[in-house]
């Protein structure tokens, strides 16, 4: 029952618009699917099937709106679901950034469903596990892994004769592979909408390799290094920057994007000239739904072109007052990149250190966009284009404005977890101290 | 709330926040509403419906949790209401073993064969990887405790609050911060009941009410010549109690350079102090790196013993079960059997405590039903206990769980989460000011700030909101940009003295996170101001 096809999902929202007396009526519908093995210690340690459906109301009279959700869908709980969000509606406050909904629209169909995907069962997953533990055993290691897949779909519908809606699949492995000493840990992380495109076997090879060889590290001073980041590193550190793509936070001085005396920063030149990002909901190794809960259509936009900020999300009610097109915030950002492999990234680097991954991640300073953070699970020493040892994991204090200035060569761009992301050489990325964790 | 539900009911459209199922605005209480929670008579027919399926289908053991969980969400800014969200989330989860493995399922169609539906999906889940399984699933003994039931001793539900009393207190609150100097200020209230019931083959039918409550803000100072921004948060904490958590007397204040609040809060009295402090802070002296005495309030403190103490005790954590998300642990199973580890200098004495009043972890029994209690994690200085759950006590010779099992909600699967890990006040009579005089060059710290830490929980770098220079036994200014990067242990080591009882208070995380996938929970930190010797500094100040 959990998934609904478009038609089911049409008709339960326009029975319940049916109930409605408001002056606006918006409905959103979902649904989902799936299931999950986390294993330790080289054994299953939880495992869970889980199936969820709910429907949430929004009604408003004038700017004044209230809300309600149920999870019950029988006729006499979809009227009184309405009902209730009107009766919220007619005591709440006026809204002064409510916005007027938007009428029927054309949403392009991107491929987010896949349907093997949707066809995992408990079986499946136990079999994609099972391939994990044998590389992991047979190399007489310790793993840790996580496999999850989930089919959903989401509907929305309004009084003014929107409607959207989207089914998609989701297959997300990772695994931590470490030495029975406790001395090299490896970790490899891929999620994909296309189950085909999941190896497990594969993949946990990767990161027994990185146990293996990131063993008994030796310690080197923190301090200004070229880094090399892996694609999971460099979406670690970059992802944390997208959102400051926001115009109203820009606007009101109080963003990484503002700028001095007033104004945002968009038109700048902020990053280095071969800096290009772009979102785009259909490309076909990360598609999303090409229309966010507003019932905005997301189409290809880009952000951030031969390092000048493109374009900076303006909400309705911001682009209103500002007198400028809505921007709708993107889903699916890649950052485009070269033709350079990671092997001939760290071919051409006479010092460097290679980082497998970043961990807790934090701000320090929203003015400059520092974060702190530390490398993890695979960090190595780079001399005359080869890996020479495994070093031990640095804290990094540094800024993404700051990386994607110092920018020495990117290599060619992979889906990593939501972003399509290059790996990359950056010049003097600062490391401030050591830790002792592996 | 669960990040996936806020994003949800956030992303439908501006301002147009859901509120599912409960009267928010006027009438305080719908009569309609799951105020009152679901009959026990029933939760029992539809637990032992899943424990006879479960059984029937070949489990050797099965516990199901049906939960009824709530959460109110006001948000405002400025002179304006962002949005004000209720959530209501009503379904069933049953855990099972067979053939020695895990299985877990979870729905939420309530009807009788839903339930003995999932119950069969659970085993089925568990006989599925019992083919790829190593040793079977260990359980500790557990009694059944029969019908009993445990309510959190609130005064005031938040939920029986109109929402009007509430949103005209942010309001107001903002309207303080914006007449005191505040350029932008953001004010926030989450309320939380979890109205859950479980029951297992161990004979135990237990029914809970459990409440939350957080009232927060950020004001965020703009000085339009420079460009540059400073931003100060709530000293507020969140609560294991009801909205008497804002009903504060003097005796609930801690006065100094800054007013902190003790078991009460003054939401309007803490955003005046606040948004001057944000204006102080834009011109505040950039620190000078370098080694620093830390004079460290219970508001900053808290997270810090989270991080460093809570976190690397976890056993699910040592034992290699988080290796693959949260990380592993320093503090392994040997420092724990050699009984003399030194964690921290014998001024550190940590407890973990389940029933502590007023606190976010206190519940009369954990998820998988056992009965909370409290015992030793640090004792003067040396590591002595973990936190364990039914299938881990074995592992360090107990034979008992310690009741630290956990599910945010009826769909995700329970595992060990942390009690309340709290630092023991100082023995000896010691105020905060009398530890101030002895410090010659310091830093005092007040409010959370940044955190991190690496995934075994040695190399850690905090912020904080407040931070006054100490010379010479006095508070000659305040200081801007201060992180402190330090060794866990090195750190604890170096704690030369704790307050006495007389300033003790309770931090918390109202939204820790663990496990695969990522649930949530929230916990508290006792602690009184604490000293820690020579610890490192550093200047996060940048140009971009």
């Amino acid at each position: 029952m959990a998934i609904l096809t478009k038609q089911q999902a049409q008709d339960i929202l326009k029975k319940v618009l049916s109930y409605s007396k408001s002056d606006s009526c918006e409905i959103s519908l979902r649904g989902s699917d799936g299931g999950n093995i986390r294993y330790a210690r080289n054994a299953v340690s939880t495992a869970g099937q889980i199936s969820t459906m709910s429907l949430a109301v929004s009604a408003t009279y004038g700017k004044k709106t209230g809300s309600a959700s149920i999870n019950e869908f029988d006729d006499a709980s979809l009227e009184k679901v309405v009902k209730r969000a009107e009766e919220l509606a007619m005591l709440a406050p006026e809204n002064p950034e409510f916005m007027p909904l938007l009428g029927p629209q054309e949403f392009p169909v991107s491929p987010t469903f896949n349907s093997k995907t949707a066809a995992i069962t408990p079986d499946t997953r136990a079999e994609m596990v099972g391939q994990s533990l044998k590389v992991i055993k047979d190399g007489k290691l310790e793993g840790a892994g996580f496999l999850e897949n989930s089919t959903s779909f989401n509907a929305i519908m309004n009084s003014k004769g929107l409607f959207a809606y989207n089914t998609d699949t989701d297959v997300s492995f990772s695994v931590t592979v470490r030495n029975q000493e406790g001395t090299g840990s490896g970790y490899v992380s891929q999620s994909f909408n296309n189950l085909d495109k999941m190896d497990t076997l594969a993949l946990s090879k990767i990161a027994a390799s990185k146990a293996n060889g990131s063993a008994a590290a030796k310690a080197i001073e923190p301090g200004k290094y070229t880094v090399i980041l892996e694609p999971l590193a460099a979406s670690d550190i970059i992802e944390n920057m997208f959102r400051g793509f926001d115009a109203r936070s820009a606007d009101e001085g109080r963003s990484f994007m503002s700028k001095k005396g007033g104004g945002t920063r968009l038109g700048e030149q902020l990053f280095s000239e071969n800096v290009n990002i772009y979102s785009d909901p259909m490309n076909p190794d990360l598609p999303s739904a090409t229309w966010n809960g507003d019932g905005q259509l997301l189409k290809k936009t880009k952000w951030v072109e031969n390092g000048v900020v493109k374009n900076l999300a303006y909400s309705r009610y911001w682009a209103d007052q500002k007198g400028v097109e809505p921007v709708p915030f993107g889903r699916s950002f890649v950052m485009e990149g070269g033709t350079q492999s990671l092997e001939e990234l760290i071919k051409g680097t006479e010092k460097g250190i290679l980082v497998t991954r970043f961990w807790y991640i934090r701000s320090v300073d929203p003015q400059t966009l520092l974060l702190t953070g530390l490398t993890r699970d695979g960090t190595f020493y780079i001399e005359n284009g080869e890996i020479k040892f495994p070093v031990k994991n640095f804290r990094f204090n540094e800024s993404p404005v700051i990386m994607l200035n110092n920018v020495e060569a990117l290599g060619k761009p992979v889906r990593s977890g939501n972003v399509i992301i290059p790996p990359m050489k950056i010049r003097d990325f600062t490391f401030t101290s050591l830790s002792d964790a592996v | 709330m669960k990040r996936k539900d806020f994003l949800y009911l956030t992303g439908m459209g501006m301002g147009t926040l859901m509120l599912p199922n409960l009267s928010a605005f006027g009438n305080p209480i719908d009569p309609l509403q799951a105020l009152d929670g679901v009959d026990v008579r029933l939760k029992k027919q539809l637990a032992d419906v899943a424990l006879n399926a479960a059984k029937s289908k070949g489990a050797t053991y099965a516990d199901v949790r049906i939960g009824r969980y709530l959460n109110q969400f006001v948000a405002t800014r400025e002179k304006r209401v962002q949005g004000v969200a209720n959530t209501e989330s009503y379904g069933i989860g049953v855990r099972v073993i067979a053939n020695g493995c895990w299985g877990f399922a979870a729905t939420n169609s309530m009807s009788t064969d839903a339930i003995a539906k999932a119950a069969e999906q659970a085993v089925a889940v568990a006989k599925a990887n019992s083919k790829i399984q190593g040793e079977p699933v260990q359980l500790a003994p557990q009694k059944g405790f029969g019908e009993v039931s445990w309510k959190a001793p609130i005064e005031i539900n938040t939920f029986e609050v109109p929402i009007k009393e509430k949103v005209d207190l942010l309001l107001k609150v903002n309207d303080v911060a914006l007449q005191n100097g505040a350029t932008y200020v953001n004010s926030v209230m989450f309320a939380v009941n979890e109205q859950k019931y479980f029951a297992s083959t161990d004979g135990s039918y237990i029914d809970q009410d459990i409440h939350r409550i957080y009232p927060t803000f950020g004001v965020t100072k703009i000085d339009k010549a420079s460009g540059k921004f400073q931003t100060r948060s709530s000293l507020s904490s969140p609560m294991g109690m009801g909205y008497e958590y804002l009903n504060a007397s003097p005796e609930d204040k801690v006065q100094g350079v800054i007013t902190r609040y003790k078991n009460r809060y003054d939401m309007l009295e803490d955003v005046k102090f606040a948004a001057q402090n944000a204006t102080e802070k834009v011109t505040a002296k950039s620190v000078e790196p370098g080694k620093y005495d830390l004079v460290l309030d219970p508001s900053h403190l808290w997270l810090t013993i989270h991080e460093s103490v809570g976190h690397p005790t976890e056993l699910d954590r040592v034992l290699g079960y988080e290796a693959n998300y949260a990380g592993t642990s320093f503090l392994t199973l040997d420092k724990w059997k050699s009984k003399k580890f030194k964690f921290g200098s014998d001024k550190v004495n940590i407890v973990a405590d389940k029933t502590q009043k007023g606190s976010l972890g206190a519940v009369g029994y954990d998820d998988e039903g056992v009965k909370c209690g409290k015992w030793d994690i640090i004792k003067d200085g040396v590591l002595v206990n973990y936190q364990a759950i039914r299938d881990q006590a074995h592992i360090i010779g107990l034979d008992a769980s310690q009741g630290c099992c956990y599910s945010q909600g009826w769909d995700d699967v329970q595992f060990q989460r942390m009690p309340n890990i709290s630092l023991q006040p100082g023995k000896e009579k010691l105020s905060v000011d009398d530890m101030i005089k002895n410090v010659e060059k310091g830093i005092y710290i007040v409010g959370n700030g940044s955190f991190s830490i690496d995934q075994q929980r040695y190399n850690f770098q905090f912020g904080g909101q407040l931070f006054y220079e100490i010379k010479n036994g006095k508070i000659v200014g305040m200081l801007n940009d201060v992180a402190y990067q330090a060794n866990t242990q090195e750190f604890w080591n170096s704690c030369t003295a704790v307050c006495d009882e007389s300033d003790y208070r309770l931090g918390g995380s109202f939204n820790d996170g663990k496990g695969q996938p990522s649930q949530s929970s929230a916990v508290s930190h006792g602690s009184s101001t604490t000293r820690f010797n020579g610890v490192n500094v550093i200047n996060t100040a940048r140009k971009i």
